[in-house]
This record gives C-alpha cells, structure tokens and sequence, in this order.
C-alpha cells in the first residue's frame, strides 16, 4: 500500500457562515437558506478560485442525513446543480456521520492517487436547524448503533454518551480540574470563533467564559456530566475544497504557495455494535493519528496546528491525549496551561473549532481542511497564526459517531 | 380519600376561557403524569373541560395540543424513563407525540354542567359574577351524589361568601392563578374560615405539583394581588385627573403610564397593565372590593364610563390585545384615548411635547427586561433609585409619588392583614406582576408622601 504514489494538494477551500442559535442572521421562525443554498454558495466559492467547473473530474459530497433534515436523498446529484460544466461527470456521496467530512476528502484523495481524477471538487454540508433540537438528537442518534442503543439512550443521546465518558473520566483522574478544564476549553474555542467571521459564535460578547463554562449539568433537563456550553451548537453550513494532482493545480492555474500538499493519512473504522473498551480513551481517533503520523513521516512535535474533532468539551480534552500532547489523564493540566490556545504550544481550532465555528455534523471534516488550507497559506485573517519553519506541519482529525468513524490527515504548505 | 382519589375525575367551568384553558392544561398534565405512573395504572382520570362556548373548546383543544408539545419537549429526559417500557416508542419524537395523545385523552370537552356532577375536584374559572358563581357551584353541590372539592379561581371576591351562598359546607378555597396559568409562577391560596383542612392540603399539594409560588392570603375582596392592583390603578387614574388640566387627558395618560413603566422599571404601563386586565374585568372587580371593603372608594367614573362606550380591553380570541384607553399596533401602545371625541391619539403627535416635559429617566435607566436578567439586581436598583431621588424633574417627581403610593398600598394591606407580611405583597408583585422589586422597599425614603 502506498499513500504516496502520487502528490495530492488541496486547495481554494470555502466555508459558509456557520448559521444557527448565536448568530444575529439566525431566527428560527422565519424561513431561512436550504441544503441546495449552502452547496451552492460553498461549491461556487471553490470553483471560482479554480477557473471554474471546467477543470474538475469529479465531485464528491459528505452529508449525514439530509434524508431525515431535509428529507433529501440522491445527494450526488446536486454536485452538478453547483455548475453546469459539472454535469455529466461522476460525483459520489459519503456519509459516516459526523466523519462524513473526513471520508468525502479521503474519497477524492484516493481518486486523484489513482489517477481517475486531477481535480476533485469536494463539499461537506449539512442543514439540521429544521428541527428543534430534542428531534434533531433522534436523527443525530444514528450515528450510534440505532437498532442497539436507541430505545434504552437518553433523549440527547449524543450529549449523552459524551457525558459518560466525562462521567467516566471524572472518576478516574477528578471531576473538578476537569471541569476546570472544560471551561477553559469553551472559552478557548469562543475566542478563537470571535476572530472569525463566518464561525458561529463571531457575536459571543459574553465577558465571562469560564464562568458560564463552569455551568453546573442539570440531569434534569439534560445530561449528567455536561452543560450545554460543552457541547457544539446545531448549525447549518458547508465548506467546499478542490483535491488536486500536481497537473490538477497546473490545469487550475494554482501555483504551490496557495495549496497544501496532504503528506499523509489515517481512515479507521471501529465496530458500531460495539461498546467503546475504555470510556476515557478515544481509540480509534489514536490510531487513525498514528497511521498519519506514520504515512507522513511527520511527528508531533513538529505540528504548527491542530484541527480536532471537539464535538463536547470532553472529546476536545480526549483528542489532546489520542494525539499524544498529553498522557492519559493529563490533559486538563494541558489545556488549563494555555498549551492549546492561540498564543499556546500547539494552537487548536483556530477559528473556533466544532464548539465555536460551529458544527454542520456532515460537512465538518471538509471544513477543518479549510481551516487548514487557510491558515497555513496565509488566508486566516484575523485568526492567523504565525506559521514558524521549525513546526510548518498540520493535523486535522475528524471524528464520527462514538469513535467510530475517524480520518486523520497531515498537512504542509506546498512549495 | 387520596390526592391522586381527588384528581381521578376533574371538571373545570370556564374550561375554554383565558385562565380556564391554563387551568386545563397543567391540571390534565398533572392528572396524565398521574397515570403514567404505574401506581395508578389501574385508574381513569378524566377532566371534564366545561365551557359553554362549542367553538371556543374546539380552540382549547387546538391550544392544549400545541402547549402540550412544548411542555412535553422539556420534559423528554423524564418520558424517556416513563415509557421505557414501550418497545414501539424508540424517538424522542414518538416519545412527545404519544405523551400528548395521554393528555388529550384526560380531557373531555363538553357544554354540558351535568359532566361535574360526579368529580371530585371541581376548578371555578368563570366571570367575575358572582351570583353565576353562586349558581353554578350551588347546583353542582346539589346534584352531586359525593363529596366534592371546590377551587376557584376568583381574584377578588370573598371565599366565604361563595361557600355561605352557594352552601358549599367549606368545601371550597381560593386557588388564584396569574395570567397566564400556565407561565405566571403565582398562586394566591385564600382559605376562607370554614374551608376543610383536608382540602387546603390539597390544595397545597396541588400548588406544589404544579411548581407554583404559593403565597397566602387573608380572605378579604381583591386579595392580596387585586388588593395592590386596583388601588395603584385608581392612583394613576386620579394623577391623570390631577395632570389633566394643565396637560389634557391624552397627555397626562401617556406621561402617567410611561412614568410607571420606563421610570418605575415595570413590565407594562398601568394603563396598558389595565387594558391588559380588561376595563370590563376591572370594573367587576372595582364592585366587589367597594361594596365590602369600608371606607375605600374603591370606584372610577372613567372606567365606568368607559365600558360603558364600549371599550373594553381585554384579549381577542387569537390572544392579541384589543384596544382599551390605549391602542395598540402590533401589540405595541400606538395611541391614547380621547373620550370626548372618541378617538385615538397617535403617541407620535402626543409623545415629543410630552416626554420633554417628564424630562429624561435616570441615566441608568435599563428597560425592564434587561433589569430582571442583571445579576446583581438589588446593587443596580439601589444605584438607579438613588440618581432618580436627586432628579428634580416632573417625571421623576411622578415617579417618586407613584413608588410611594404603591409603598403605602402594600403597607396597607399588612397592616390590614390581607397579607401576613410584607414579603407576601412583594411575593405577589414580584412573581404574579413581573415587577422587578417589590413595592415595600426603601427606594422612597425621605420623600414627602404623596
């Protein structure tokens, strides 16, 4: 198996504004953009940045479950309705839940190594605000295992299963700190989405964070271990990126600074049917990453930025141990030194992460190579990092289900 | 006999009015989750939702459907546990949708007085009439073959009286809600002397099921909430009256009603609260307390005179506010009330000379709805009332009349003993009337009495 055989590139990523409960647009009683609007918006923003819908092969589009959001299947056939030069030529829908994204990249990843396609256009996307939430927790709950654990899961059970992990890590290594933790982690993720205008929580004035962060659960009305600060908000979004050949750039007319080259990967699939073997640990995104780490040739140490899959507070603070920042169990003391934020060792989420840019659950995966792309060609704006040589690297990790579904990729700035 | 007993059958008269389908709501979600509970498996509550308006309980059971979803949508997490056993409901969505059917299924809608002749619980939620009171509660009490329990609703007229005329043998008790039941925190508890102690327990078992904020009161007209509010509308009537010859009517109404809601940090003007209330409601109200209550003058030619135009207030039956000595448009106040001419005057020819006159409200002014958010509330209030206290400008010196004016009213009521301390007055406008501070304060002090 060779990840390499052929230089792969990603670049002329878009991302539409994040729309959901926070943002000033948002008003949940009157009618508001659809799923064909958001393709559309991100899909056009890519291709204008390529020279148009001429230069692509292929298109591929992530989604979870617009079959129940938007009662809309078939979603393979709205890539042509994005341009019409698109019509005519393959397109292929993913879905592995929240990791759709992830899979859709790794889908056009592997057509242009084996040289079907030079250019690949691929959206992620995802409209889940036409239900109140406590519906929309029964459609996301098929990410889990439906059949299985359903009918004895909580009313969120998303949140649900995430509060048992933070129940379980409690436990283990400490409840205050880690909540501490989490806190710190809430107001990181809404200071980073403050500098970026297209991220959810860009309207967040609220002074105090880490206050609000420290919210007591109510079990009452939610879930055990977590506060609704702890967890990502429903949003409506997509984000658009061409995978590219070294001729695809070539045909595009893109010249390397603007791209990033993928170094490296890891695809990993766990059992659905299978309860996780230990609740603080996130296995399958630990090996997904090893297997990036491998591929790339990249280590650690030399990551510049991270783009992880903080869908709950609690798997931002699992994500830092299954890269291997921090050993079991020390990753509150990680994030509450600051490691994680902006000015930090090793900067996470950028633009705010899944908790603060938002999280179109379907789209995320093509949304973090965005963030990528953008902040290591120099297009973040106000949310850019310097990008020092010794650590040029990136990582995104994006994760579906309880750990299911995982895709890990590497990153640089191609010359 | 238990207080699930009690509530295994319920009627309710007025089932269809504005406080009658708040009653129906949470009184058959009560009966419902009663019978979710495996306990009762074996029982069948039923709540007779009595109106006699065919059209308006076809609107009732269209409002009990939408409400009920969203109290079911808050409830999830409990439901999920209480319907664990049903293999067929797995979604959340299923989960609602079948607590709502258990719900509807309690009510029965009917125009027909005979459906409350066998329940044990019967919940009074009719006009402010008191000889229709007296009619329909002593017919019940005749016909039934049982013992059964009365709670109305009434807000101002004496407990006692309703169970002398109606020979209820103290089966009967106040249990006042707040508009609207289902969201006002509020019960007013009014025992009369001769209720049975058995049924204020269940009354009070009943409040507390319900979330309610309960506060006593002493059985006397208007209670405690009617007690404060009649009294503190006739002021601003008469400081209408008083302001009226230098300023006209229209005039003094709009400075009056923005003085007590903008400089006073209310939720609505007084004038608004009143139209809110209902001219007709108050009128009916304002009889009561005068005829029983010694030297009140507890009356107002204008709103007499009023209801007797024809204006009224009150709600229409989708809920918006009809026009009354304020005009609305989009909810929102748009004019005043020139009797005279029977017209309304826009606010916009009437508020520029009139607010240059009131002057600006403190510099820290926040509206109302920012006040009750401000975490540290009392700090703020101190700070706002203290600037209002130095401002020598006519609103602020309507301002300061009128919080002294509602001091002395809630005063008055303890020291009447319609309340058995001023923390039950403040109670009572704080979660019945959204105020943000109570009216026994000491934002006042130092300032002549009115």
């Amino acid at each position: 198996m060779n990840k390499r055989r052929r230089k792969v590139f990603m670049t002329a990523g878009y991302q539409t504004i994040a729309l959901g409960t926070g943002r000033k647009e948002f008003n949940p009683t009157t009618p508001r953009p659809g799923l064909e609007d958001y393709i559309r918006e991100a899909g056009q923003g890519t291709l204008k940045q390529i020279g148009g819908g001429a230069n692509v092969d292929e298109g591929v589009i992530s989604n979870f479950m617009a079959a129940r959001f938007n009662r809309q299947g078939n979603l393979a056939a709205l890539i042509p309705m994005i341009d019409e030069s698109l019509r005519w030529k393959p397109s292929t829908r993913v879905e592995g839940a929240c990791g759709s994204g992830g899979l859709g990249l790794i889908t056009a990843i592997k057509s242009v190594l084996a040289g079907t396609a030079e250019v690949v256009l691929t959206v992620g996307v995802e409209v889940q605000n036409t239900v109140k939430a406590i519906y929309g927790a029964d459609i996301l709950a098929g990410a889990g295992w439906y059949r299985g654990e359903r009918k004895t899961g909580h009313a969120y059970f998303f949140p649900s299963l995430f509060s048992d992990r933070a129940g379980a890590y409690f436990e283990k290594y400490g409840r205050d700190k880690t909540r501490r933790a989490f806190a710190r982690w809430y107001r990181n993720a809404v200071e980073n989405a403050r500098l970026c205008e297209t991220a959810q929580e860009f309207h967040n004035a609220c002074e105090d964070l880490e206050t609000l962060g420290l919210t007591e659960p109510n079990p009452r009305n939610f879930v055990d271990h977590l506060n609704v600060y702890d967890c990502s908000k429903v949003s409506d979004a997509a984000a658009a990126i061409a995978v590219a050949s070294e001729e695809g750039l070539k045909r595009c007319g893109i010249a390397g600074k603007d791209a990033v080259e993928v170094l490296g990967w890891g695809q990993v699939e766990a059992d659905l049917t299978m309860p996780p073997a230990d609740l603080t640990e996130l296995e399958t995104s630990k090996r997904a990453v090893e297997k990036a780490f491998e591929s790339s040739g990249v280590r650690r140490e030399q990551l510049g930025t991270v783009e992880c899959h903080d869908c709950f507070t609690i798997s931002g603070l699992l994500s830092v141990e299954a890269i291997g920042f921090a050993g079991k169990g020390e990753g509150p003391d990680y994030v509450l030194e600051g490691k994680t934020s902006r000015g930090g060792e090793i900067p996470f989420n950028t633009s705010g992460g899944l908790i603060g840019w938002g999280h179109p659950t379907g789209g995320t995966g093509v949304r973090q190579a965005v963030t990528v792309w953008q902040q290591l060609t120099g297009r973040a704006g106000k949310w850019q990092l310097e990008i020092s040589p010794k650590k040029p690297y990136a990582l995104s990790v994006n994760m579906g289900g309880n750990d299911k579904t995982v895709v890990a990729v590497v990153y640089k700035r191609a010359a | 006999m238990t207080y699930a007993d009690r509530l295994e059958n319920v009627a309710v008269l007025g089932a269809a009015g504005k406080m009658g389908s708040g009653i129906v709501l949470l009184t058959a979600i009560e009966m419902a989750d009663l019978g979710l509970d495996t306990a009762n498996g074996c029982r069948n509550f039923a709540l007779h939702a009595i109106d006699i308006s065919e059209k308006a309980l076809s609107g009732l059971m269209t409002y009990l459907r939408d409400q009920v979803r969203r109290a079911a949508e808050k409830k999830t997490v409990w439901l999920r546990t209480i319907y664990a056993g049903r293999a067929d409901l797995v979604e959340n969505g299923e989960i609602i949708g079948q607590y709502i059917e258990d719900v509807l299924t309690v009510v029965r809608p009917t125009t027909r007085l005979e459906a409350a002749f066998g329940a044990g619980v019967v919940f009074e939620a009719i006009n402010e009439n008191l000889d229709l009171k007296v009619k329909l509660l002593g017919q019940i009490r005749s016909r039934h073959a049982g013992d059964p329990w009365f709670l109305t609703n009434t807000s101002s007229i004496p407990i006692h009286e309703l169970d002398k005329k109606a020979a209820l043998g103290g089966r009967i008790i106040g249990f006042h809600f707040y508009n609207p039941p289902a969201v006002q925190k509020l019960v007013e508890l009014i025992r009369a002397e001769t209720t049975l102690p058995e049924l204020a327990d269940f009354a009070a078992q009943y409040a507390k099921k319900l979330r309610k904020t309960v506060v006593p009161s002493r059985d006397v007209a208007g209670f405690i909430g009617n007690g404060h509010f009649i009294r503190d509308a006739l002021y601003a009537v008469s400081e209408v009256q008083r302001l009226a010859g230098d300023f006209g009517f229209a005039e003094s109404v709009y400075m009056v009603n923005k003085v007590s809601q903008d400089f006073l940090i209310r939720p609505m003007g007084i004038f608004q609260l009143i139209d809110y209330v209902g001219l007709d409601v108050c009128r009916s109200i304002l009889r009561v307390m005068n005829e029983r209550l010694a030297g009140g003058h507890l009356q107002s030619s204008l709103i007499d005179r009023l209801v007797e135009m024809g204006i009224t207030g009150g709600q229409f039956a989708d809920g918006s506010q009809k026009d009354g000595i304020v005009k609305y448009e989009k909810g929102r106040p748009a004019g005043v009330l020139d009797p005279d001419k029977r017209l309304y005057v826009s606010f916009a020819d009437i508020a520029p000379r009139a607010d240059g006159r009131l002057g600006d409200p403190p510099s820290a002014a926040k509206p109302w709805k920012t006040v009750i958010q401000v975490p540290n509330r009392t700090a703020y209030l101190d700070g706002y009332f203290r600037e209002l206290a130095a401002m020598r400008t006519l609103g602020a010196d309507l301002a300061r009349r009128y919080g002294l004016k509602s001091r002395d009213i809630g005063l008055g009521l303890v020291r009447d003993r319609v309340a058995e301390r001023e923390e039950d007055v403040n109670t009572v406008l704080l979660t019945g009337f959204y105020h943000a501070y109570g009216p026994v304060n000491r934002y006042f002090d130092g300032e002549d009495t009115p």
